[in-house]
């Protein structure tokens, strides 16, 4: 399994060969066509982000010491950014998620996407990662 | 004469580039943009007239009272107040509102009598009224709407019933655009004593008021909606009514002697605005109004409703856009979805292309609801909108379209 910091170069890399934003949005919903459909048991209230302009389904499973996620979004672009950062997250130790150091949303110029301000679910998602992986951390004294 | 290129010249924001090409701003709902002389006019008072109002002996004092109360007779003027006193500042509509639901409520609400609202409300105009409900141990009626998007009329016989103290209802629907019968439903209310409350948020920047021809009780908007700043709002309501409603916020400038005792409340309208007005504010909208006379407010309601109908017209012949709320009468505002896309994802394409759009259910939840969806992408235009400004909207959700298949 690749690191953290190893993924996030990739995608930086990946999005440098994109050109204008056409390219980058449609490389985002092809991302986002590709995501694993969300398990339907996992389709519920519990695991529902409400956003004001999207909503966000976040689940994790843990095993093996790693962590790892499903989402899904009825936003096509909200949920290509969910495909990026469950490349980021997914399969990774509780640990490695508390420790990790995001930049690379910033550095593919979709920060926007993920500013408090904007009420798509994002910012809480990437909330709700941290805290399933302090819960696991907790629950197995990692 | 209506010359739209120097209305354009008027507004600095307009001509901004944000990505590629000056800003189409069409979320003019949520807030509309400020003509220079606003801006100027503004910077003026607080460069040279900045002073508390009604307290100081001084010169400036004086100059900023003047102002403030010059600004309050435009108002009175605008919408053909019978009294100045009858215009309240406050901050917006929203106060506006609440003010009216927790001073009416005081005054004339019991328990077991009933508020009516309607299904096609903003939060601002249900929320309060659930607040005074929950507070009184009154209740909160809702009259329907059809799948038009209009006001079921024939279902007010029903819904308002001997024990309904008040009627609040939109002028125009911000998420719709529908234009609601208001002098009809004032008299209907009329007819049996109830007093109605108009959220003119939506209808004041687009549509005529007289609120004596109207003979409306409450008329409420906000002043960023109508190209004055933030922070300000008016609340017209008759002097019978506001003469009998408790002050809704207690401080300075609002009493008239104060002992540990008993205090002994200011004259209308002075009893409504309690604390350091937004006067600045007050002056900025009084020079919005002004500026909409001075260009001619039938030739912009004119111009605007060639726009509008351009517009419509040419939204409903896209096969692949539903346009959410087909009133007879609309204004301003065109609500829809592009195929199955999500309102989001639009919304996020069109700014990408310069264009400024609303997404999501726009504070009215309920609404949404009714007609089965999570939201809408809505556009709102200006009088400064251009009939080019729609033409590359059409085109832009063209793209849209085409991005998404």
């Amino acid at each position: 399994m690749k690191s953290i910091e190893e993924i996030q170069h990739e995608i930086v890399e990946e999005f440098e060969n994109l050109g204008d934003w056409v390219e980058k949005y449609n490389y985002l919903m092809e991302l986002a066509k590709s995501l694993p459909p969300l398990d339907e048991k996992y389709r519920k209230k519990e695991n529902l982000i409400e956003g004001c302009q999207s909503q966000v389904w976040l689940a994790a499973e843990y095993s093996d010491g790693k962590l790892y996620f499903q989402a899904d979004s009825d936003a096509l672009i909200t949920k290509g950014i969910i495909a990026l950062l469950l490349k980021v997250f997914s399969g990774q130790t509780p640990n490695d998620i508390l420790n990790a150091n995001i930049w690379f949303i910033d550095k593919i110029g979709l920060s926007a996407h993920l500013s408090p301000t904007r009420s798509n679910g994002l910012v809480s998602m990437l909330k709700q990662i941290r805290m399933y992986a302090l819960a696991y951390k907790t629950k197995f004294n990692l | 004469m209506f010359d739209i290129q120097k209305v354009r010249n008027d507004f600095p924001l307009l001509q901004n580039t944000i990505y590629k090409r000056p800003v189409v701003y069409l979320d003019n709902a949520a807030t509309t943009q400020k003509p220079r002389i606003v801006i100027d006019n503004t910077a003026e008072y607080l460069s040279k007239y900045n002073s508390n109002i009604h307290r100081g002996v001084h010169y400036l004092s004086e100059k900023m009272t003047e102002a403030y109360e010059s600004a309050r007779q435009t108002v009175k003027n605008f919408i053909g107040a019978a009294h100045h006193h009858e215009i309240i500042f406050t901050s917006g509509t929203t106060e506006s509102i609440n003010l009216v639901a927790f001073s009416f409520g005081e005054a004339f609400v019991e328990a077991g009598d009933e508020i009516v609202v309607s299904q096609m409300e903003h939060h601002s105009n249900i929320v309060p009224w659930q607040m005074l409900c929950e507070r009184k141990n009154a209740h909160l009626k809702v009259l329907p709407i059809t799948y038009t998007g209009e006001l079921n009329m024939t279902a007010l016989t029903s819904v308002v019933t001997n024990r309904t103290k008040l009627i609040a209802i939109t002028h125009v629907s911000n998420s719709l655009g529908t234009i609601n019968p208001i002098k009809e439903m004032i008299q209907f209310a009329h007819a049996r004593s109830i007093p109605v409350l108009i959220d003119g948020a939506q209808g004041i920047q687009h549509q005529p008021v007289n609120v004596q021809e109207l003979d409306c009780d409450f008329y409420v908007f906000s002043g960023h909606k109508i190209y004055g700043p933030t922070g300000i709002g008016v609340l017209y309501g008759k002097e019978k009514w506001l003469e009998k409603m408790p002050p809704y916020k207690g401080g300075g400038d609002m009493i008239k002697t104060v002992t540990f005792e008993k205090t002994i409340y200011n004259d209308l309208p002075f009893k409504f605005e309690a604390g350091t007005t937004n006067f600045i504010g007050a002056v900025g909208l009084a020079t919005a109004l002004r500026y909409l006379n001075d260009i001619g407010r039938a030739d912009i309601l004119k111009y605007e409703e060639e726009l509008y109908s351009y517009a419509l017209q040419k939204m409903q012949t896209i096969d692949y856009v539903r346009i959410i709320g087909t009133a007879e009468h609309k204004t301003s505002i065109i609500s829809f979805l592009l195929q199955n896309i999500h309102p989001f994802d639009t919304g996020m394409m069109l700014d990408k292309m310069d264009i400024a759009v609303r997404t999501g259910n726009h504070c009215t939840q309920p609404l949404m609801k009714f007609f089965g969806i999570e939201g809408t992408v809505r556009v709102s235009f200006a009088f400064y909108n251009t009939i080019e400004e729609v033409d590359y909207l059409v085109e832009s959700l063209k793209k849209v379209k085409q991005l998404f298949s």
